[in-house]
């Protein structure tokens, strides 16, 4: 700005978690017109610094201007009227209320005192419409849409409230490639109109394509403020993790695994989503489920896993047929399966829950004589795991839901290690996690295959699957179109046959 | 097109209900010696109104994943003091109406301000105020008796033009109470912070207002049966079975009526229409001369059943973790 006024500054922000410093003196200055990435590993300080400008904690103390004043938002509707509106990382949706309901659900058009229907409608519209969601109907429930078409009804939602400065925090995990081009587009329009965003992400590419101007935080503490450009990935990613960047993903291992499958597909379908699918898995091998969001890579996961009804064709683990009706059998001893899940607050832990009955659930049956738990074994097992994953908890029994994204992360995952696993499914397991913890993820999955275990993963993210996979199967509308092995894993082939633009078949598949 | 169906999804609990209570009470009108006259139609709404009053205030609880022990208390209680206050003129009578309505409304806030600022379960509060609420209702009537405006109390169980007046009351009561809460902002808060409180607050939305409200409108609608029972009966009576009876049954109508007991979903005319069918029940066995010793298991069986139509979607999961949906 002209005037030197910044639209909105923080000064020495501290704020504390019991005794836990989560932030420490930090400061930001956010300029309208311009898009400021905050960057930093999980537990660095940005949730809780987004959450002071939203209005959902206070800080202890330090100072908050908006257009030069003092300001203090006491619960995030003060912070909204005052013009900073956040789209959450956890959605802020209500599941049983329409789309155009949610979009409106504070301050709604209203006539004669009740809320106006078809003037809350149109609103609705429009803005479902700025946010390049025209396809969303407004009298969908949410309940019944798919993670990203709800995570579009949230940036809808924050649009309809007129922001001037909007706070996107990992908006865009839960999105499919198409509506990521799509939203860049309402963000660059967005800046043209003036608005200042504030956007948190952990994909660099998303950064580099739109940030003006970044600032990172580590350990609750502002590292530095610089133009977008003026450092390389290299040194961003050292300034983040305070520690030299080297070789994120482990080495493959050179051979091809050979030996007999340990798990064996053959004509899998289920309900239309998926269709006619085979392949096999050898011990050592860890497989990439590739392509577009939502071509049904995660319907398969489940559907090994024993948790969908009325999946056709078989299954073999260790070569022999299985009938694996519900998640429990597919985990029973002979089979030994295990499924990481996408959504680790509901799907992968019980939050109010200790860390430690959370890690020994899985394998309870195996930890107990004659039904009583040992406790002794019990807690020599969950020693080892803590090791293993080298999870940071104070102390095993305080609720898992108290630890920070990364560590939840590895509390699924060491949960299913309890139970030694010959087969381990994940479902997008790093999203939303810091550098370092993906890191230790990658390293981990690869230490797990070369003591013989099969490995299937489906990521989101490209660079997981180029760095991790000894194979990938790209999917597209339920099928397996393509398997792309060792040097042949590029972005080139992984996003032209997620598109389903495979050279040799451009003319029979049209996308769609 | 596309509207209706999202249209058809809302309102399919309530038009589920409202499809069995017609082929209950068509059976039952079929089977009677009288058939469907005025006066079989005017019985069984007079009785039915009683419990869809009540089911209506346990509708607002449990759309925000509540649930109220209380309502068949408060329910109990204002049929006792309007036994004691609702007489004399026209005056006399219109202040009486308004101070057991008054105290409906206040048994409710209480619930509800205990809840919110209580921090505590609405199960157990309303556990504890429920039996608080009867010992009012003991103290104010030790024995069965009282008197009531006749006039009115005539009025409004009679039938105009064939039609009984306990179900234009209750009309009223839909159009008055219910249709502008549902069409407010803080009607659509009540829904939002049943289906998801932390979504509801990060948007932020009135949560304390919306639940003090539901409660305190839930009070008013119990008082509102207790008011009826009293025009029904001519007197008033503490009864602690009545009580537990209506509070009990108010969650089977609310149930039945496709009112989602996690909260969120739902309507109370669906909750209305869950109470009719549910008295009809008792009147189809009457008219089938079952053995009276047998009807309480029988309607215990037909009750099931019909809260089973509820759940026949679980036919139809393709993906078994949309069972813990």
């Amino acid at each position: 700005m002209s005037d030197g006024i910044p639209l909105f500054e923080m000064r020495n922000i501290a704020k504390a978690y019991g005794g836990v410093r989560a932030l420490e003196d930090a400061q930001l200055t956010v300029e309208s017109g311009r898009i400021h990435a905050v960057l930093g590993e999980n537990g660095a300080g940005k949730s809780t610094l987004i959450k002071i400008m939203s209005g959902v904690v206070q800080p202890d103390h330090g100072i908050m201007r908006l257009d030069g004043t003092e300001m203090r938002f006491a619960t995030p509707k003060a912070a909204n009227a005052a013009g900073i509106v956040c789209i959450f990382q956890e959605l802020s949706l209500i599941p049983d209320l329409s789309v155009a309901d949610n979009i409106a659900i504070s301050g709604a058009p209203k006539r004669f005192g009740l809320i106006d229907r078809k003037a809350q409608r149109r609103f609705a519209e429009e803005a479902l419409a700025r946010a390049g969601a025209e396809d969303i109907h407004p009298l969908a429930l949410v309940k019944d849409l798919p993670l990203s078409r709800r995570q579009m009804v949230e940036i809808a939602k924050a649009l309809g409230r007129k922001p001037r400065i909007l706070i996107l925090d990992e908006a865009t995990s839960a999105l499919t490639a198409g509506d990521v081009a799509k939203v860049f587009t309402v963000l660059k329009r967005l800046r043209s109109e003036g608005l200042a965003l504030l956007y948190i992400s952990h994909r660099m590419q998303e950064i580099d394509e739109l940030a003006d101007d970044c600032s990172v935080f580590r350990n609750g503490r502002h590292v530095a403020s610089y133009l977008q450009g003026s450092k390389s990935r290299g040194e961003v990613i050292e300034m983040m993790i305070g520690r030299e960047y080297s070789h994120v993903f482990p080495a493959k291992p050179a051979d091809g695994k050979a030996g007999a499958p340990s798990l064996e597909v053959t004509n899998l379908a289920w309900s239309q989503r998926l269709n006619d699918i085979s392949f096999k898995a050898r011990p050592g091998e860890i497989v990439g489920l590739g392509g577009l969001d939502g071509q049904g890579q995660r319907e398969l996961l489940l559907a090994l896993f024993g948790v969908l009804r009325g999946v056709s064709g078989d299954i073999a683990v260790g070569g022999e047929v299985r009938n694996l009706k519900n998640p429990r059998a597919a985990k029973a001893g002979a089979t030994g399966m295990a499924l990481i899940p996408e959504d680790r607050k509901t799907e992968g832990l019980m939050l109010p829950m200790s860390v430690k009955d959370n890690l020994t659930l899985p394998a309870l049956d195996s930890l107990a004589k004659a039904g009583i738990i040992d406790r002794q074994r019990e807690k020599d097992e969950v020693d080892r795991m803590v090791k293993l994953l080298a999870i940071k908890a104070a102390n095993l029994d305080i609720p898992v839901g108290a630890l920070s994204g990364g560590n939840q992360q590895k509390v699924v995952i060491a949960k299913w290690l309890m139970i030694g696993p010959k087969i381990i499914l994940l479902n997008d397991p790093t999203r939303g996690i810091d550098v370092g913890t993906k890191q230790e993820i990658y390293q981990l999955l690869r230490k797990l295959a070369d003591e013989g275990a099969t490995i299937l993963f489906y990521s989101t993210d490209y660079d997981e699957l180029i760095g991790c996979c000894d194979r990938v199967l790209v999917m597209y509308d339920g099928s397996i179109v393509r398997e792309l092995k060792g040097a042949e894993i590029t972005e080139h082939a992984l996003v032209s046959s997620a598109f389903s633009i495979n050279e040799t078949q451009a003319g029979e598949r049209q996308i769609g | 097109m596309g509207d209706f169906r999202y249209w058809l999804a809302e309102h399919k609990g309530t038009l589920l209900a409202f499809a069995v209570f017609v082929i209950m009470f068509g059976v039952y009108t079929g089977n009677h010696s009288a058939g469907f006259s005025p006066m079989v139609v005017m019985t069984a709404a007079n009785k039915g109104v009683l419990l869809a009053l009540v089911a209506m205030a346990q509708t607002l609880v449990v759309l925000t994943a509540g649930i109220d022990l209380s309502v068949g208390m408060i329910f109990v209680l204002a049929n006792c003091l309007a036994s004691q206050v609702v007489v004399g003129d026209t005056g006399q009578t219109t202040l009486g109406i308004i101070c057991v309505l008054g105290a409906g409304v206040l048994c409710g806030a209480l619930n509800g301000a205990i809840v919110i600022y209580g921090r505590l379960q609405p199960i157990v509060t309303t556990l504890a105020t429920g039996a608080m609420f009867y010992g009012v209702a003991l103290w104010l009537r030790p024995v069965p008796g009282g008197d009531v405006n006749s006039d009115l109390a005539d009025a409004l169980t009679d039938q105009v033009g064939g039609v009984p007046t306990s179900l234009l009351v209750l009309l009223g009561i839909v159009a008055l109470v219910w249709v502008p809460l549902r069409r407010s902002e803080v009607g659509r808060a009540i829904y939002a912070i049943g289906s998801s409180e932390p979504a509801a607050y990060m948007s932020g939305v009135s949560i304390d207002k919306a639940r003090f409200t539901a409660y305190a409108v839930s009070g008013l609608l119990s008082a509102c049966g207790g008011l009826m029972l009293t025009f029904i009966t001519y007197s008033g009576e503490a009864s602690a079975s009545i009580g537990g009876s209506y509070t009990l049954n108010s969650i089977a109508a609310v149930v039945i009526g496709g009112v989602s007991l996690f909260g969120g979903a739902g309507s109370a005319i669906g909750a209305i229409f869950g109470a009719f069918v549910l008295r009809t029940i008792g009147d189809l066995l009457f008219v089938f001369d079952f053995d009276p010793l047998w009807q309480p298991l029988f309607q215990g069986v037909i009750l099931l059943l019909a809260v089973t139509l509820g759940s026949f979607r679980l036919l139809r999961l393709k993906n078994r973790l949309d069972l813990f949906g």
